[in-house]
């Protein structure tokens, strides 16, 4: 058998299922970037262990923002061109990039407890930043799941997924003017502040995250078609 | 008839429906006052005006979302949005009349709120009254179209303070930031926010209450 196998698309289109691809090339990077991170990236002399945390807790961070970023294109995609299933996509994508926040949101306060002693610091940019992104997205679900499905529930998402990606850098603006700033700044316009093993490391934990999304991205799409393929069977014969 | 004309015409039949009904306005003002009595027994003797001006902005805040709370509602339950919809003009009047009449009820609710802040509290001076003018477009535009959204759901009570939050915590850093010193940076910052997010909601209201 081969692994790349053939299968109906949604709109009964064949394409080819490239979900074992996926998930192959993400088991492979994620074991890749673990065995970088604990045997080859160099101990930090300030922080010790503690600092190998940065190549989970930024690429988590990068793939949240990916995620909800992927959201809102494919929320344009319904709102302009009226792409099917892109309400679907939008749905599945943001659900990941919560998931992935929350991840970001629990790395960073682990992080800064043992490097500032602290769980929690509103001086913090981005820490705070995913804390507002987090209460959006969170409302996203609840406006979902309190709107009947149709056309009208995909307009309105699509709308409200629109508007993240505009919160974004607004907020950022507005947590940087209210903010002193005590979070270690990695990538200045000077280049990475990183030497070449570290950067290594860190492309490919970046590289197995995005790598994770898109399997559990695959993998959440294939359920979410089933249900819906599913329910309209049942539909057609009820 | 022009944009204009037909903002106008929407934004008259709003504000003259509150001017008989008076179904939100006293509901605010009552509502704005009574929070500030609270604030000042929240506060803590000796906790100083710069904390009772942040408090100012939660009062804001909330007052807004009691108005905005109420915006579509009648339209929702009377069927009138349907008419509006099928009406000959550009659906974003709707939106654009429907935040003009807000703008009208949370501005008259603060001709009340403010002076009655200055009386309780610490007095006012002219950045903090400069940025209340510039967060009330922001809120009302962006509250318009949340209100648009939730009132289309099941539970929308519940389900618009949700969506308005966390899109209200730039207003309020640009407003705090603004009444507690470093005003011209926030000020523009909030005009900024005002510009963008009207923008966007502007472009994006036709789908919100269009089916297809």
């Amino acid at each position: 058998m081969s692994v790349v196998t053939r299968r109906p698309d949604y709109d009964g289109r064949v394409t080819a299922n490239r979900l074992p691809l996926i998930a192959g090339a993400t088991v492979a990077a994620m074991a890749a970037a673990i065995a970088l991170v604990f045997f080859y990236a160099p101990e930090d002399a300030d922080q010790g262990l503690s600092q190998r945390i940065f190549y989970f807790h930024v690429p988590l961070a990068l793939t949240a923002y990916a995620c909800f970023g992927w959201g809102a294109w494919k929320a344009l995609r319904h709102l302009w061109k009226r792409v099917d299933g892109a309400d679907l996509e939008s749905y599945v994508a943001i659900h990941q990039g919560v998931i992935f926040g929350a991840l970001t949101l629990l790395t960073g306060s682990i992080w800064a407890r043992i490097s500032w002693g602290v769980w929690w610091s509103w001086s913090e940019d981005q820490l705070v930043m995913f804390l507002v992104l987090f209460l959006f997205y969170c409302a996203y679900f609840m406006l979902r799941f309190s709107l009947d499905a149709g056309p009208a529930r995909a307009n309105i998402c699509a709308v409200y997924a629109l508007f993240g990606v505009v919160l974004i850098p607004i907020s950022f603006l507005a947590i940087r003017l209210s903010k002193q700033f005590i979070h270690p700044v990695v990538f200045t316009r000077a280049g990475p502040q990183m030497t070449d093993s570290q950067f290594v490391t860190f492309c490919v934990a970046l590289f197995a995250m995005l790598a994770l999304f898109a399997t559990l991205y695959s993998v959440e799409l294939a359920g979410k078609r089933l249900d819906a393929r599913l329910r309209e069977l049942r539909e057609l014969l009820a | 008839m022009s944009y204009v004309g037909d903002v106008a015409t929407l934004a008259r039949k709003d504000l003259l429906l509150e001017l008989r009904a008076k179904e939100t306005l006293p509901a605010m003002v009552i509502f704005v006052v009574a929070s500030l009595t609270i604030f000042h027994f929240a506060l803590p003797t000796g906790s100083g005006e710069v904390a009772a001006k942040g408090m100012l902005w939660v009062a804001l805040v909330f007052t807004a979302l009691l108005g905005l709370n109420r915006a579509f509602v009648a339209e929702r339950e009377q069927g009138v949005m349907d008419a509006l919809v099928l009406a000959p003009t550009d659906r974003s009047a709707i939106w654009a009349a429907k935040s003009i009449a807000v703008l009208a009820y949370l501005v008259a609710a603060e001709v009340v709120a403010l002076p009655a802040f200055a009386l309780f509290f610490s007095g006012l001076d002219g950045a903090t009254v400069a940025a209340v003018a510039l967060a009330d477009i922001g809120i009302c535009t962006v509250g318009t179209l949340l209100g648009a959204m939730a009132v289309a759901a099941r539970a929308r009570e519940l389900v618009l303070p949700l969506l308005f939050l966390p899109l209200a915590i730039p207003i309020v850093v640009g407003g705090v930031g603004a009444s507690v010193g470093e005003g011209p940076r926030f000020l523009l910052f909030l005009a900024l926010y005002d510009a963008i997010f009207a923008l966007v909601a502007w472009a994006s209201f036709e789908y919100v209450v269009v089916e297809t």
